[in-house]
């Protein structure tokens, strides 16, 4: 039975007072009742990475997230990566790399980017992380971190390419 | 035919919507935002064959929001057929085929809803399992889309018997779904006594013919709009149940409708790859010359509507023999009705026949190249007739110089550390067929043109090279050309399937280019009396696959360190969009080889591998250095661009070249795929 609470999210910069139905993720909040399609549904289950968005900077599965355990948290979706109309580096680089086909992974591998180069910045190892205290972004690290976002075209070669254009 | 003077085409133009890609703003169909559109969820059978006794739907009628609970019951008549005729019968023919939907004003209670329609079902024996001696196997009328299903010369069985040396092996594939990125979805809205659907497909025009019909609804009050597809690979190819669902639903409430397929349900509702048993016999002298070719396939269909796929019919002019027969059998079982999936027929039959090639080499002590290539024909071995070009030679040279193929060693001999190493090759092969399509073009007062065509751009590239394609056409620059593509309101088009989009929309966009050139504001144009002229020339495309795998020694995980294909193609059009269309076929390959497959409960009737934990594609670390290139080639035989499809021919040949690494890695001949660990444990030596 739907049951409703308020919540307050700040999304892509601006503040949003909600009532939000219990049941909903947050990546059907922002997709169905905010318009902000750019956060993508591929599973709906946390196995594709689609819908890839960062709450409170770290990188997250929207279609996991209920909308109401997230009260107060502050939401950077794909939409949000452009400043001015101006393509972030990131976004640049996908776009001259080919990175994608179909493009409907790509939201979600932007932001999984983002949030991944963070974590290689602030030391984060990984699964192939040599030196567990000091890694390296090479081309293996970041495949490793990126095997989140499935593409299904098969970008993957050009989506690392991307990643080390701005690393 | 002349060469368009070429500016446009051959430049690594980057993707006209790729800014609109990456930030978000491209909408995909489920995306478009349509005042009071309500939600569907789809309800289907749990059980594999039977028939529904009753359905209890107050349960979910009583969840807050919902409007409607649809079945078989309450959906008027539907004239489609096969997986269209959409509830219009108790029947159940399969499990996960659809039995209903619940329509609510929010998409969260009309999913709970879905779970609360509750069904009795008079259950009977279903019959799931393909098996070579099924006695339910027959012989189709033809295979898809229209070749014969049997063919046979000389006598084959009396030439194994002579043959010097022979391979006598049986292959099989799996069943494997194409998941897409983007699952299935539509936006159906009556408006004006007419529907518009906003839908994911491979083909708006097409989308719409076969969905009017389906509703007895004259074509032209149907609209389909399709401008950004996540990804298909055949599998949006024809319109899927959802899209007439979708349309019955919003007639029912009175409201537009959206209805997205679930990953899971997927797995039934949107087409899949037979699964194929392959008995591959191949004759030959002591030099390996070819004397006998036998490709026999089984593979199955559901008992709703028949889909042969052609498996066999790529062996037909790959290599020639004096004896050759290939043949196809199929059994309907209680299973979704199986369709294309990138390079059906071309693609599980190349792991066969490439696989046995590779097989013949080591019983003839040649190189697996040199064999293929004392094999090449002169001419088409089924038609007779010439190749419009056929390079397959030069790929294979090509590629074993730049990949190192000399380094090659005997069969299991090669170790790093753990690891075994070992390379493979195979041949590729796709044809390059165009179909009539029209175009529209007009020059606009500011000095610029638009383009319309109801092409589809599904990752293709297709929008970016028909820009450059008009742009050569025209002979002005690429950024006073826009092109529109995706609306079923720009006539009649060939869908994105078959390789034959850019050959058969390119064509059209030319054509209607020179015609604006003769002076005109706007121009209609129709390929069908071209390519009714076509000559009668065998047209395909070429390619070969090198791949390097290491094996490791203790847990049999195989890993693919390096893979390169060499493609002829004809021109290529955009260099930076074909390398990815390539990369990504190869991709897929290296995933058919290794992971895919869609496992059966025989207990419970249908598919357990349903999502994407447990149906297994790459991701980004299973694919380490992977290259495509392309040799020079042009041919104006097959359209005005002198271009041949790229969307297929990568992912044909990859998963032999990689089961050849494998055994020249290990010894070990892996002939069902994928090729798990579990199907090397125990078997390797030392």
């Amino acid at each position: 039975m739907a049951e409703h609470a308020s919540i307050a999210l700040t999304i892509n910069g601006e503040l949003h007072e909600l009532t939000v139905d219990t049941r909903t993720s947050l990546l059907d909040l922002l997709r169905e009742q905010l318009r902000l399609t750019g956060a993508k549904k591929g599973c709906d289950h946390g196995q594709c990475g689609a819908c890839t968005v960062l709450i409170d900077g770290r990188r997250a599965n929207a279609c996991l997230a209920l909308a109401v355990a997230h009260d107060a948290a502050e939401i950077v979706t794909v939409e949000a990566l452009a400043d001015n109309g101006s393509l972030h580096p990131l976004q640049a680089a996908f776009v001259e790399r080919d990175a994608f086909q179909c493009g409907y992974c790509t939201p979600g591998q932007l932001c999984s980017a983002i949030g991944m180069l963070d974590e290689a910045a602030a030391g984060w190892p990984s699964y192939v992380s040599g030196d567990l205290t000091a890694p390296t972004l090479d081309a293996d690290e970041i495949r490793e971190r990126m095997s989140g976002n499935i593409c299904r075209c098969g970008a993957y070669p050009n989506i690392v390419a991307a990643i080390e254009d701005v690393a | 035919m002349t060469v368009a003077p070429s500016r446009a085409i051959g430049a690594p133009i980057d993707r006209i919507e790729g800014a609109e890609k990456v930030a978000g703003k491209a909408l995909y169909s489920y995306e478009h935002d349509v005042e009071g559109a309500v939600y569907a969820a789809i309800v289907t059978s749990t059980i594999a064959k039977g028939e529904i006794r009753a359905i209890d739907a107050a349960e979910a009628l009583g969840v807050p929001g919902v409007l409607a609970v649809l079945t078989h019951e309450n959906a008027g008549t539907v004239e489609g057929e096969g997986e269209l005729a959409v509830l219009q019968s108790p029947r159940v023919a399969y499990r996960g085929q659809i039995v209903g939907a619940v329509i609510a004003e929010t998409l969260e209670a009309a999913r709970e809803a879905e779970r609360l329609v509750r069904i009795d079902y008079d259950v009977e024996e279903h019959d799931v399992v393909l098996r070579a001696d099924h006695p339910g196997l027959y012989k189709p009328d033809k295979v898809n889309p229209s070749f014969p299903t049997d063919t046979e010369e000389g006598d084959i069985d009396h030439a194994l018997t002579e043959a010097g040396v022979m391979v006598d092996e049986t292959y099989r594939t799996p069943a494997e779904h194409n998941n897409a990125m983007e699952p299935h979805a539509t936006i159906a809205i009556w408006e004006n006594g007419g529907l518009t659907l906003y839908d994911s497909n491979q083909g708006a025009f097409r989308a719409r013919q076969t969905i009017a019909d389906a509703l007895g609804l004259p074509h032209e009050s149907v609209r389909v709009i399709s401008h950004h597809v996540g990804g298909g690979f055949g599998s949006k190819g024809l319109p899927r149940p959802h899209a007439v669902l979708a349309a019955l639903a919003a007639r029912l409430v009175g409201r537009p409708v959206k209805v997205a397929v679930t990953r899971q349900q997927m797995f039934t509702l949107t087409g899949y790859r037979t699964p194929t048993i392959q008995h591959l016999r191949l004759g030959a002298q002591a030099d390996g010359t070819l004397t006998a070719i036998a490709h026999d396939v089984f593979e199955q269909t559901s008992t709703v509507a028949e889909f042969a796929e052609q498996t066999a019919v790529v062996t037909r002019m790959m290599y020639a023999a004096p004896n050759r027969r290939t043949s196809h059998r199929v059994v309907a079982l209680n299973v979704p009705t199986p369709s294309w999936m990138r390079a059906p027929g071309e693609c599980p039959g190349m792991f066969a026949l490439e696989s046995a090639m590779d097989e013949l080499a080591i019983a003839c002590d040649l190189d697996p190249i040199d064999l293929r290539i004392r094999n090449e024909p002169e001419i088409d071995p089924e038609s007779g007739n010439r190749f419009s070009t056929r390079n397959l030679v030069a790929c294979l040279r090509e590629g074993a110089e730049r990949f190192g193929w000399s380094e090659r060693a005997a069969p299991g001999s090669r170790r790093h550390g753990h690891w075994l190493v070992g390379l493979g090759v195979a041949s590729s092969t796709y044809p390059a067929r165009r179909a009539p399509s029209t175009a529209y073009a007009r020059a606009e007062e500011d000095g610029t043109y638009t383009i319309r065509i109801a092409a589809a751009d599904i990752g293709t590239g297709a929008r970016t090279v028909l820009t450059q394609i008009a742009a050569d056409a025209l002979e002005v620059p690429l950024d006073s050309v826009h092109v529109e593509i995706g609306d079923s309101d720009f006539g009649q088009a060939m869908l994105a399937g078959g390789s034959m989009g850019t050959s058969s929309w390119g064509a059209a966009v030319v054509k209607a280019c020179r015609e604006l050139r003769t002076g005109k504001d706007e121009a209609h144009a129709d390929t069908s009396v071209d390519v009714d002229a076509d000559e009668p020339l065998a047209k395909h495309a070429y390619g070969a696959q090198f791949v390097e795998v290491r094996v490791n020694a203790d847990t049999c995980e195989i890993r693919v360190p390096r893979v390169l294909g060499v493609f002829a193609c004809g021109r290529i059009i955009n260099p930076k969009t074909a390398r990815s269309q390539f990369l990504g076929g190869m991709t897929m390959g290296i995933s058919m080889a290794l992971f895919e497959e869609t496992v059966i409960d025989p207990a419970i009737g249908g598919f357990v591998t349903q999502d994407l934990a447990s149906y297994h594609v790459p991701v980004n670390a299973d694919i380490e250095e992977i290259e495509a290139t392309w040799i020079d080639e042009v041919d104006l035989h097959v359209n005005p661009m002198g271009a041949k499809g790229i969307g297929e021919i990568g992912i044909v040949g990859t998963a032999a070249a990689v089961a050849n690494a494998v055994y020249n890695a290990t010894g070990v001949r892996v002939r069902d795929l994928p090729i798990r660990p579990d199907r090397l444990i125990g078997k390797l030596s030392g």
